[in-house]
Formats: C-alpha cells, sequence, structure tokens
C-alpha cells in the first residue's frame, strides 16, 4: 500500500541548481524508503516538495502530481499548515530554536493551537522516549535547547517533528554533522519508528542507505533511475548506473 | 479557526505592505508639497532675477545664487575636513587600531553623530569663533570656515561608519595575501584594502556631503549670514549664508503665500533635489559594489 | 644590502604613517570628549532643581527649562508613536515578505532618499503639509508627525538589519513544524531581533530629540511658559530653546545657556547610552 503517490513530478528552480525530471515513484506505508545518489541529484528538492516547503524558494516551474492518501498536496487551494503537520522534516543540521527544550517540542503543538498542557506533556514524553532522548533530558526541559550537544540537538529535532505525530517523517541527510554513536542512536530509532510511520531518508552515504533501506530509490541528476526494495537494489541492481554508484565508482 | 488564521494571515501581511510602501509615499508626498508650495515662486519672480546675485527680501531681491554659493563654499570646506579625517579614522579604527582602542574610539564617534547640532552650533558662537576671529586676526569670526569646521564635525561620523563598514567588508583573505607576498601593512592598506574597500568609501564621502549640505541648525548659527556670492576660497574667511540657513531663519517671520515664501519653498526643491541625485547615486554606488561582491562569492 | 635598506624605508613609511593616521584620528575624536567634558563642567553650576523643573522667567533670562524639557518628552514621545509601528511594519515587510523586485528595490531608494533629506526640508514639508493643509496648526502633532517621517529611515534600515541577522533556518524550521508565517515572525524572529530593533528605534528617536530645524515651524514656541495641554498645543523644545537662548536673546546668563545645553546633551547621550547598552548585552546572550 502506497502512502506516497508520486506522478510525472517535473520542476526547475529559476536558477537551475537542481531539478526533478519526470518522477514517478510510490512511497510504501510503514518502511523506510531511502532516496540516494550524488549531490544535486534532487534529492533534498523532492523532499522539499512533501511538505511543500519548497513555497518558500524560487520554483520556476512545475508540473505533476503529488499524492499523500490519494489526496493532491499541490493543489493551491490546499491548506498547507496542515499538511506540513502530517508530513514532517528533520534538516541535515540540527536547527534547536533559541528556546528551551520544553518550548522546542510543544512549539509545533502550540501554534497548531493546542493549549491543553497535559496532552502537551504527555507529547513531548511519548516523543523524547521515541527519539531516545528521554532518559538524557527529562531533568532538565527547561534548559536552553542550544545547551545539548550536536546528537542530542539532532535527537530533539526529531523528536520535536514526532511531538506532532505526523503521518510521514522527511529526514535530509540527518546524521551528517553527528558521531558514529549519536548516528547509530538515530538509525536505531528510525528502525523502530517506521512501525507507525512513513519515513523518507536522504542518508548521508551509501552505506547508512543499505543499512537503513526498506525500499531505495537512486537519483542522478533529477532523473529517478531505479527504485526498488533495499536488498535487491544495493546487492543486485538492474540499471549500470546503480551500480557503478553502489560500487563506489563515482560520487 | 482555520478560516479565521487564514484572514489573520492575509490581513496581517496587507499591513505589512502597505507600512513599507509608505516609504515611497513620503518621498512623493514630500516632493508634492515643495512643488505645490515653490513652484509659485517661478511665476512671481523672473527666472532671470531668482538667479541672481542679489538675496534682499525686504526690497523683493530674491536671487539665490549667493545661498547656493554659501551652501557651496561652506561643503567644500567640509568636505576637506570630513574626508581625509574621517576615511583617516575608519582605517585607522578597522585596521590599526588594537581591539579594546576600537570598543573606546567606535562609541566615541557615535556620541558625535549623536550630539545635537545646535549644541555644537552653540559651542560654535561661544568658543570657536572668537577663537578663528583672533587666531586668524578677522573681523568676525562667523565666518564659512567656522561653518565648515562645524560641519566638517558633523558629517565625520556618517564618514567614518559607513567607510569602516566598506574596510570591513574587504575579505581577510585578501589582506593575508598581500602579507603573504612580503608587503608591509602599511603597503596592505594602501594598495590592497583601500582599492578594495573603495566604492564603499566613495559612497561614504558622498553621504558626509549629502549631511553637510542639509544641515541647518550649526551652520546658520556660526557663518554670520551675509548672503554674499562667494569669489573664490577666500570667501571661507568671510561670512556667507547657506540655503539651509535661510530657510530655517527667514521661514519664520514671512506671511504664507508670500512672494519669499513661495521663494523659500523653491530652494527647498533645490535641495531636495541636490539629496535626491546624491543620495541615488551614493545608492546605485553601494548595490552595484553588492553584486559585483556576489558575483565573486558565488 | 639593498634589500634591508628598502625594507628598512617600507618600515619607516609605515611608522610614519600609521603615526599620522592615529594623530588624524586623535583629532577627530579628542574634541568630541573635550566638547561633552566642557559642556559637563560649565553646564553643571546651572542644574538645580528649580533649573530642571521651574518654569522661565524675567524673558528666560532666570528660572527654570522645564516646559521645554517637558515638550521635548512629548515630541519624543509622539515621535515613537507614529514612526515605530510603521518602522517597524516596513522592516518586517522587506525582510520577511518582499520579493526582489522592481518595487522592492523603489521602496529602498525612497529610504534611502528619506534618510538623506535636509532636516530643514522636513520642516517646510511639514509646515506644508501638517500646519497649514491639514490644518493642525503649529503643534506636537504637527511636530510629531514630521519628525517620524524623518526618523522613519533610520527605524526600519535598523529594524530591518536586525531582522535579517536572526538565521534563516530558524524560519524554516518554523513553517516545517507547521507554523504560519506571521506566527514564525512573532514567535521566533520578533523575539530573536527585538534587542537590534531597541537599539535602533532610540537612536532615531535620539535622532528626533536632539532635531530643530523640522521644529522650527511645526511646533516650537519661543516664549511658552506652560505645560502643553494636548497634541494641538504649541510647546517649547530643548533644542529650540537652546537655539533660541543662545542667539535671539540679549543679555542672556551663560550660565542658562550652558546648562540648557547640558541637558540637552545628557537627554540625548542617554538615549545613546541605553541604546548600545542593550546591544551589547544581547550580543553576549545571544545563543547564535
Amino acid at each position: 500500500m502506497n502512502k506516497i503517490s508520486i506522478e510525472n513530478l517535473t520542476l526547475h528552480y529559476s536558477d537551475d541548481k537542481e531539478s526533478l525530471q519526470n518522477i514517478s515513484l510510490g512511497i510504501p506505508a510503514n518502511a523506510i524508503t531511502v532516496i540516494f545518489g550524488p549531490a544535486g541529484g534532487g534529492k533534498s528538492t523532492l523532499l522539499r516538495v512533501l511538505n511543500r516547503l519548497n513555497d518558500l524558494t524560487d520554483v520556476s516551474f512545475m508540473k505533476g502530481r503529488v499524492l499523500i492518501d490519494n489526496e493532491d498536496i499541490l493543489d493551491p487551494r490546499l491548506d498547507v499548515i496542515t499538511l506540513r503537520r502530517r508530513v514532517g522534516m528533520v534538516f541535515a543540521r540540527p536547527v534547536v530554536l533559541p528556546m528551551s527544550i520544553r518550548q522546542n517540542l510543544t512549539y509545533g503543538l502550540e501554534v497548531a493551537g493546542e493549549k491543553d498542557k497535559s496532552k502537551m506533556d504527555a507529547a513531548i514524553e511519548r516523543s523524547l522516549i521515541q527519539a531516545a532522548l528521554w532518559d538524557e533530558v527529562r531533568d532538565r526541559l527547561n534548559d536552553p535547547a542550544a545547551a545539548l550537544s550536536g546528537g542530542q540537538q539532532q535527537r530533539l529535532c526529531l523528536a520535536r517533528v514526532l511531538a506532532l505525530e505526523p503521518e510521514v517523517i522527511l529526514l535530509d541527510e540527518p546524521t551528517s554533522g553527528l558521531d558514529p554513536i549519536s548516528t547509530g542512536k538515530v538509525e536505531e530509532s528510525l528502525q523502530e519508528l517506521k512501525k507507525t510511520y512513513t519515513i523518507v531518508l536522504v542518508p548521508h552515504s551509501v552505506q547508512q542507505a543499505a543499512r537503513a533501506a526498506d525500499y531505495a530509490a537512486f537519483f542522478l541528476q533529477g532523473e529517478l533511475v531505479e527504485f526498488a526494495q533495499g536488498d535487491k537494489l544495493f546487492t543486485n541492481p538492474t540499471d549500470k548506473r546503480t551500480q557503478d554508484y553502489v560500487e563506489g565508482r563515482f560520487g | 479557526m482555520k478560516n479565521s488564521l487564514h484572514w489573520r494571515e492575509y490581513l496581517i501581511t496587507r499591513l505589512f505592505r502597505i507600512s513599507g510602501y509608505s516609504a515611497i509615499v513620503f518621498v512623493g508626498m514630500i516632493f508634492f508639497f515643495l512643488l505645490r508650495e515653490g513652484l509659485p515662486a517661478l511665476g512671481k519672480v523672473e527666472f532671470v532675477s531668482l538667479f541672481s546675485a542679489r538675496w534682499y527680501p525686504i526690497e523683493e531681491y530674491f536671487g539665490i545664487l549667493p545661498l547656493i554659493g554659501g551652501s557651496l563654499i561652506v561643503t567644500i570646506g567640509a568636505t576637506l575636513i570630513a574626508v581625509p579625517f574621517g576615511v583617516g579614522a575608519a582605517i585607522y579604527i578597522s585596521e590599526i587600531a588594537p581591539r579594546w582602542m576600537r570598543e573606546i574610539l567606535k562609541p566615541l564617534v557615535e556620541v558625535l553623530g549623536g550630539l545635537p547640532s545646535v549644541v555644537l552650533g552653540f559651542l560654535g558662537i561661544l568658543i570657536l569663533s572668537p577663537y578663528l576671529r583672533i587666531l586668524l586676526n578677522l573681523p568676525t569670526g562667523l565666518t564659512a570656515l567656522a561653518g565648515s569646521l562645524l560641519l566638517g564635525g558633523i558629517a565625520i561620523p556618517t564618514v567614518v561608519s559607513v567607510s569602516e563598514d566598506a574596510l570591513d567588508a574587504v575579505p581577510k583573505s585578501y589582506r593575508d595575501a598581500a602579507l603573504a607576498l612580503g608587503a608591509t601593512e602599511w603597503q596592505t592598506i594602501w594598495r590592497v584594502t583601500l582599492p578594495a574597500a573603495r566604492s564603499g568609501v566613495l559612497t561614504a564621502v558622498m553621504l558626509g556631503v549629502g549631511r553637510a549640505i542639509g544641515e541647518t541648525m550649526a551652520v546658520m548659527m556660526v557663518t554670520g549670514n551675509a548672503a554674499v556670492l562667494p569669489k573664490g576660497l577666500g570667501a571661507l574667511f568671510a561670512p556667507a549664508r547657506t540655503m539651509t540657513a535661510t530657510i530655517a531663519a527667514e521661514m519664520g517671520e514671512v506671511a504664507n503665500g508670500s512672494v519669499h515664501y513661495h521663494v523659500l519653498f523653491f530652494i527647498g526643491i533645490i535641495l531636495f533635489l541636490i539629496s535626491l541625485v546624491v543620495n541615488v547615486t551614493a545608492s546605485t554606488v553601494v548595490f552595484r559594489q553588492r553584486k559585483r561582491q556576489e558575483r565573486i562569492l558565488s | 644590502m639593498t634589500v634591508t635598506s628598502t625594507s628598512q624605508t617600507r618600515h619607516t613609511t609605515q611608522r610614519l604613517g600609521f603615526s599620522l593616521l592615529t594623530l588624524m584620528t586623535l583629532l577627530t575624536v579628542v574634541p568630541i570628549a573635550v566638547v561633552v567634558i566642557y559642556i559637563l563642567f560649565l553646564g553643571a553650576p546651572a542644574i538645580s532643581w528649580e533649573f530642571v523643573t521651574g518654569f522661565p522667567r524675567e524673558g528666560m533670562r532666570a528660572g527654570g527649562i522645564w516646559p521645554a524639557i517637558v515638550g521635548t518628552l512629548y515630541l519624543t514621545l509622539g515621535t515613537a508613536t507614529f514612526a515605530v509601528p510603521l518602522g517597524i511594519g516596513a522592516a518586517i515587510y522587506l525582510s520577511e515578505y518582499a520579493a526582489e523586485n522592481r518595487w522592492t528595490r523603489l521602496i529602498r531608494i525612497a529610504i534611502i532618499n528619506l534618510a538623506g533629506i535636509p532636516s530643514v526640508v522636513y520642516g517646510l514639508f511639514g509646515l506644508g503639509l501638517f500646519v497649514l493643509f491639514m490644518n493642525f496648526g503649529t503643534s506636537i502633532l504637527a511636530g510629531s508627525l514630521t519628525l517620524s517621517i524623518m526618523t522613519l529611515p533610520v527605524i526600519i534600515s535598523t529594524t530591518e538589519e536586525a531582522l535579517r541577522a536572526v538565521p534563516q533556518a530558524f524560519r524554516t524550521v518554523s513553517i516545517s513544524l507547521g507554523a504560519t508565517q506571521w506566527q514564525t515572525i512573532r514567535r521566533i524572529v520578533l523575539p530573536q531581533a527585538l534587542p537590534g530593533m531597541l537599539t535602533g528605534i532610540i537612536l532615531g528617536l535620539e535622532r528626533a530629540a536632539g532635531e530643530t530645524a523640522p521644529i522650527l515651524f511645526t511646533v516650537a514656541a519661543f516664549f511658552l511658559p506652560r505645560l502643553p495641554n494636548s497634541p494641538l498645543d504649541a510647546t517649547m523644545a530643548l533644542p529650540y530653546h537652546l537655539f533660541v537662548i543662545s542667539t535671539q536673546v540679549p543679555g542672556m546668563p551663560i550660565k542658562i545657556q550652558y546648562g540648557t545645553a547640558l541637558v540637552l546633551m545628557v537627554f540625548v547621550l542617554s538615549m545613546n547610552f541605553i541604546a548600545t547598552t542593550i546591544r551589547s548585552r544581547a550580543r553576549a546572550r545571544r545563543q547564535w
């Protein structure tokens, strides 16, 4: 069952930095779909389409459909705010908001108009446990989030998304700046989280892609080269280019 | 709830946009009101006599050349002071001074920028001009020179802060490269840093000049206010009268709608146009420079 | 041999050059300190309870300057009332909403222009529009409006700078968590930019408080020994009062002149001090 269906999506920026060329792709629910490939291939662009963060950038041309639960999210009449609550995003660099740990976690709920404090407390605990951060910060929720280490900050960013109980979680190289131990913790959490959520991950290395992928899509210069189940794509790719990249011959 | 959120967002965006565009509206309104009150002067005074050399409103002589000349001579004097000292101080602060020194100098220059010009004018009357009179053996110390000195001082903070920004914006790698090639710090400043900051420093100079032309109170208080057409730089040592001082001194005493009233507004139009030209030119210099930087950096 | 000698001349040049620049800087900066200290010393003897809170008497040659202090206070507050909301609004528009197009460039050019218009021309404009055309008369209202348009560019440009200094990533994160643009501005951008904005606003108002030319024909009363009753009243004001007593009144006791200059200077410089203190404290505390 596909949670997200991308149909013939083509996109250009006005500065021609990245693009997407006629992408069609089904992203299954409750699995980790890895989108990988060399830099500039359109991975981040695709992620940013999925929660319409691209609205903030200079898109000069866009065509095609993106369906989440059979609803076209590119429809201009769609309520983007609601969409972004359903589709959360974790960025490459951990960006904690300049406030306390607690406020970082409740931010999304508060802007959504949530006022019930007990609900928020429950969300804080649940999301921190899911992001494997609860034990480390439970006693200092009111400390400034900026005081956390890089790895903790990135898990806080993940927890911040989880607090909103989204349906889809997008992760754009979430471990690129982290040490191996923190990376391991994040990857472990993802394996747990996929039971509840649909996860789209842009990994920071082919190794991570191979480790995490239930499904994998290889992107090259804005084109979807190959899409398959993870073990198939990394052991026995159909396309020569995928094989070359996976075996480290370029990129 | 969702609907009200959208409405609020829409309304707020509108309000911000209106505030943004208000700047254009204000400039337009200022120009419009100056024209409305100033242009009738052209119908009431002959063009030739408006640009003649005699300003004596009581007898209906409205020649504004001496006033333009007065502004010119005072501004030239001020520029001769503000540019070398302002740029020099900026170089010192940005390139040479140790950190602690910089922390003292920058706020001090800011203090000068904050001192009301009327305070400077007051000291100009009481201290500067008597001193100048004795020092230079003049019949009166209230001269264009006194005005230039004060105006120079008033323009300096502008020149310093804008030039310092420009010098600061020069990438450190330029300096490192020059020093690595064996240039002394002094050579680096003159041959690398200053040329690289050229357009910013030019902007600083223009803005400083603009500030000097427009300054009113200090000049009015110390220049002696004699509407004489200056002939050469010797006029620095004689009393002068600027356009701004003329408006400030005489507008309070004219009848609304009189010829004199319209002529004063006409002078306002000239001042407005001068500041328009100075500032637009200065800002295009800045914009061009920024574009070039972007091109280098990207 | 030649190498060492040229390197010696090079270093002599450098030493001479540095000395010259140091000298020029000192010549620029020392007079500022001297002016401030001078006024402080000569003005201090005039300061008394009666001088600060009393009304002028005997054709301003005795008594106090209370009405001028109050007038300047009112004008500063009046200016803030109009210029602060409008200035912040315009800055938010430029920093958060405006696309880089021809209209935005035009707004920027307009702001640069407003910043450059001579203060006496603002006075003319205020006279033409607010005093005569809108019939406010010479009044605090007309003066405040004139001063606020003059202050607007300072407030806009410093506020915009403060807003732009807030990292873009905060905005992206906030939007990605489902906040609207206004929620992002109000909850993230404004609180972070607040110290910078305050600094800019106070520096702008400082300029308004010390200006004389724009209020010459719009507010200022030569001699009005009572406090204004309404925004439509004229009022005395410190800078104009200093101008009057140092040029227009013969036989003015010099002590009162210096006293008035001191009060004006303290008024303005304490605003300057507050502004710079806010700025440096915020820089020290900043988390990004």
